[in-house]
């Protein structure tokens, strides 16, 4: 028998026996997920992988192009080098094509793995080593020696070539590669990207993602379940699971994550890999990424029937979180950190009753005053009270109304001084405008969004159905709210409980009255201006042009800073992260006021009460902060109506009240 | 502390929120309840007089007790009018109880600060008021170490016999979070309670009370850094002294009314 003989019988043993091993490997692991509780299995999804692997996922890897074009050609030389081995080796065709094909898609993976193994060679911090450092070297053998065994069958070498000591070479080699590739992809090498990745992507738990889809809402919980929230990983949904599993470990989201930036003892990517162990079992000895900081790695072990926090994963780290979504939108895989972040919050808070900080007494002001600092609810509206305002209400007495063009959704920066400013300034442009709007007044509460981060869904879903109901009484055509927090919560999480709202947030609202020439803006100004995106406006609502184009009509040349629109920093002030205040080296807001002074702008135009707040709280001197409807008022040409003085302008709205 | 064979029980009532005037869980109880559990965990037993309503949203007051990890509250039914007091006596007659903690004064409602000491009354219990921490529990003597909180911070360690009734200050621990699963699963054990009419506040007049009227503070201060000073500057003790003698006492008495320009 000569060498290639054997080989061929030999590869069509070892590739079958291989198969099979993998195969049973995807069996055990499919077991693991289906620990997890039942969801929705999306089917069809299924069949969109393809889709969504070139599409929306190859987005997101092309944020860095060295590494997209890596990934296409190892990636692709793969898939396509495996679809041929089995043809060849398995089913035993012998065509000739598929010869060269398979020496083509070799040597475009062999490329692909030459620039993998560039990459790690002093790899960025967050890459994880161990066993990733070993898969370039697996990469570059498995498709070296595919083709240099597929050479010799082409006919550009002789048959036997290099005898039977380079057949054993190639043996080994197969065998490392294969072992690596397919066996590893089912039990637990870092191909396991690739196996669970694909199934993920077709059963993502959040189908609407993809096709520039969005889907960033919280999801709601039964609360007459009898265990709420996630207390160890078997309580999570069967496709969390999963997408766990599709951890590429590309520290992607360590890049964009505010609190381990901060020093906060977060890093997402830890995170999920201790999802992993916990639903494996095991201990996080064998992590070789980046720690949470301040925490060793190695000191912590987990199991699928083992509670998470304090065992697996200590409580501040799920506490250090601003819901920012940062990881999220940079994930290639398209994992959803926060929803697991949440989900676990909601078992310390509703469950163990152990918000750290002050995050108990803000849920207890939640529920006796509807605000989270516990004001008088009764004295919601003393802020305007010099402004007139018109109030949704059925007592004619007051001059109350039931219909208005516009709901004007105030938010809790009624009970802040700094944000009140911002209000009268979205009021006299609404004005200006001669805009037909009105407000709740004390019949209005929080939105629930902070409830709803610190993991209290029950207070949550009070407060949000008790502001259906009340909106519910009136007609208007849309909502307006300065708080993209509560623009978030009303748009995409009060549709659960029967709320369907066209809500606007007051830039994108301010946005259409200019393009409609019914706000005249000063472009004249010279201002060294940047502009800091709000998580819940941009990343989850996809909202970066409005208060841009806004500012350009000021004529401002927007000096944008380096991590800008979905890729911008946040303050800190989301997610309940001032409330849980968990310490770190450093304070986020800081951290990004640095970012502002990078651009050399002197003032920062935010578009946020929260975002307001954590920029002015960094100490002086520092570039100035405001909000963009306060820039609009300076910038207000006040020609489209006759007379704007204050009192005249609220007579002509209220005559058409 | 194990005291497993102690017998504790809490008397909780509906709290009222002082702005929004909703019903909560009472401040003080809640404190009461935190420093049972600290001292007997589960063992702890819990009990109110009163209604439950049937409305769940009306049961948040007292199920916000029960998210603090009771597993039960014991509830004597009575009707609104009946002497909460008396049908809570008849109850811990027939009961081994070591030691009852309230609150020092309910939130609302007649808030007079007297159920404690009616009810030692009743019991024959020593009673105790104003304690911030139980510090021991000696089961052989019979005796418990308690630390009573006195205005400004201070602190009086008094020794009492068991079995006592405590009222728990504002000073003590702050109450756990209450959690909602918990508070939601937890049961209401419900008995008919006897039926005692409260006779001496049927004939009563209920009116709003006023507020009481407040010294000014003057300040005359020239300058900013002053008036910083004056507003954040704890009012300093010392003032005060302990008299003896009937003479002495009355001189002191026309001391400050003289002083104060009321003589």
């Amino acid at each position: 028998m000569s060498s290639s003989e054997f080989l061929s019988q030999f590869l069509f043993t070892l590739i079958s026996f291989a198969i099979l091993l993998t195969l049973v490997g995807a069996v055990k692991r499919m077991l693991l997920w289906s620990q997890g509780q039942s969801s929705t299995i999306h089917w069809l999804g299924l069949l969109q992988i393809p889709r969504r692997y070139l599409v929306d996922l190859h987005h997101v890897v092309a944020r860095d192009k060295y590494m997209s074009n890596t990934h296409v050609a190892t990636a692709g030389g793969f898939v396509l080098s495996s679809i041929l081995i089995i043809l060849l080796y398995v089913f035993q065709l012998k065509l000739q094509i598929l010869t060269w094909a398979l020496l083509g898609s070799s040597l475009l993976m062999f490329v692909g793995s030459i620039f993998v193994m560039i990459r790690r060679r002093n790899p960025p911090p967050n890459l994880s080593l161990g066993k990733w450092q070993r898969l370039p070297k697996s990469l570059m053998v498995f498709s070296l020696s595919f083709f240099i065994l597929t050479l010799p069958a082409t006919g550009i070498l002789p048959s036997d070539t290099g005898g039977w000591l380079l057949a054993v070479l190639l043996v080994a080699g197969i065998i490392w590669g294969i072992g690596e590739m397919f066996f590893g992809m089912t039990w637990g090498g870092p191909m396991k990207h690739a196996f669970a990745g694909a199934l993920h992507l077709g059963l993502h738990r959040r189908q609407e993602r993809f096709g520039n889809g969005q889907s960033t809402g919280l999801k709601a919980i039964d609360l007459s379940a009898k265990k709420l929230g996630v207390e160890k990983p078997i309580d999570f949904k069967w496709n969390q699971l999963l997408s766990f599993d599709a951890c590429v470990e590309c520290g992607r989201c360590e890049n964009n994550c505010p609190a381990f930036a901060a020093g906060q003892p977060l890093n997402p990517k830890k995170l999920i890999q201790d999802m992993v162990i916990g639903m494996a079992g095991g201990d996080d000895a064998k992590f070789a990424g980046s720690p949470y900081p301040g925490i060793k790695v190695g000191t912590h072990k987990g199991g699928a029937i083992i509670p998470i926090v304090n065992v697996l994963v200590e409580s501040d780290t799920l506490w250090s979180c601003t819901t920012c979504r940062a990881c999220v939108d940079a994930c290639p895989m398209m994992i959803e950190h926060v929803d697991a972040i949440v989900d676990m919050r909601r078992f310390e808070t509703m469950e163990k009753g152990q918000t750290p900080g002050k995050g108990s007494e803000i849920l207890e002001n939640l529920s006796a005053t509807d605000n989270p600092n516990g004001f008088d609810p009764s004295s919601r509206m003393n802020w305007a009270a010099d402004q007139n305002l018109t109030v949704f209400g059925h007592d004619e007495k007051k001059q109350e109304v039931t219909e208005a063009d516009v709901l004007l959704w105030i938010g809790d920066a009624a009970f802040d001084m700094r944000n009140q400013r911002t209000l009268r300034a979205i009021i006299k442009l609404l004005r200006a405008a001669d805009v037909n709007f009105a407000v709740l007044g004390d019949a209005e509460f929080d939105s629930g969004d902070l409830a709803r981060r610190l993991g209290d869904e029950a207070t949550f879903q009070r407060l949000a159905t008790s502001n259906i109901s009340t909106m519910n009484k009136y007609q208007f055509k849309t909502i307006v709210t300065a708080d993209p927090h509560a623009f978030h919560c009303i748009k995409n999480e009060y549709v659960e409980f029967g709320g369907n709202y066209n809500v606007m947030h007051h830039t994108g609202f301010f946005a259409d009255l200019v393009t409609e020439n019914k706000l005249l803006l000063d472009n004249s100004k010279e201002l060294a201006l940047t502009y800091h995106d709000p998580c819940y406006l941009g990343r989850y609502n996809g909202e970066y042009d409005a208060p841009r184009f806004l500012l350009e009509s000021m004529g401002v040349k927007i000096k944008e800073m380096d991590r800008s629109k979905s890729t911008a920093r946040c303050c800190g002030g989301g997610g309940g992260a001032p409330v849980t205040d968990i310490p770190g080296k450093q304070r986020i807001p800081d951290m990004r006021m640095a970012d502002v002074v990078e651009t050399k702008a002197e003032i920062v135009a935010v578009a946020c009460p929260q975002c307001n707040l954590m920029l002015e709280g960094v100490v002086e001197p520092r570039p100035e902060v405001k909000d963009i409807a306060e820039l609009m008022l300076d910038a207000l040409i006040e020609g489209g109506i006759e007379n704007t003085g204050e009192g005249v302008v609220v007579n002509m709205v209220g005559a058409q009240l | 502390m194990s005291n497993n064979n102690l017998s504790v029980i809490s008397l909780v009532s509906i709290g009222e929120h002082p702005t929004s005037r909703r019903p909560r869980r009472a401040e003080q109880d809640a404190r009461a309840i935190e420093l049972g559990i600290k001292l007997v965990g589960d063992n702890l037993q819990t009990l109110h007089a009163g209604k439950l309503s049937d409305d769940p949203s009306q049961q948040t007051a007292l199920r916000s007790y029960l998210g603090m990890g009771l597993s039960e509250i014991h509830l004597l039914e009575m009707s609104e009018n009946a002497d909460a007091v008396l049908v809570i006596a008849e109850y811990l007659k027939q009961q081994k109880i070591d030691i009852i903690l309230t609150g020092v004064r309910a939130e609302n409602g007649e808030s007079s600060g007297m159920l404690p000491y009616l009810l030692a009354e009743q019991l024959g219990m020593a009673m105790v008021t104003s304690i911030a921490e139980i510090l021991s529990i000696d089961e052989v003597n019979q005796q418990a170490e308690v630390l009573q909180a006195l205005p400004r911070g201070q602190r009086r360690k008094l020794k009492i016999d068991l079995p006592f009734i405590a009222s728990v200050d504002m000073a003590a621990a702050m109450p756990r979070q209450s959690a909602f699963g918990p508070a939601m699963r937890g049961q209401f054990e419900a008995t008919q309670a006897a039926t005692v009419t409260d006779q001496e506040s049927s004939g009563w007049q209920v009116a709003d009370a006023k507020k009481r009227p407040k010294r000014l503070k003057i300040i005359k201060a020239k300058t900013a850094a002053d008036r910083f000073k004056a507003a954040t500057a704890k009012a300093s003790g010392g003032g005060g002294k302990v008299v003896h003698g009937v003479e002495e006492s009355a001189q002191a008495i026309l001391d400050l009314l003289v002083e104060e320009g009321l003589v």
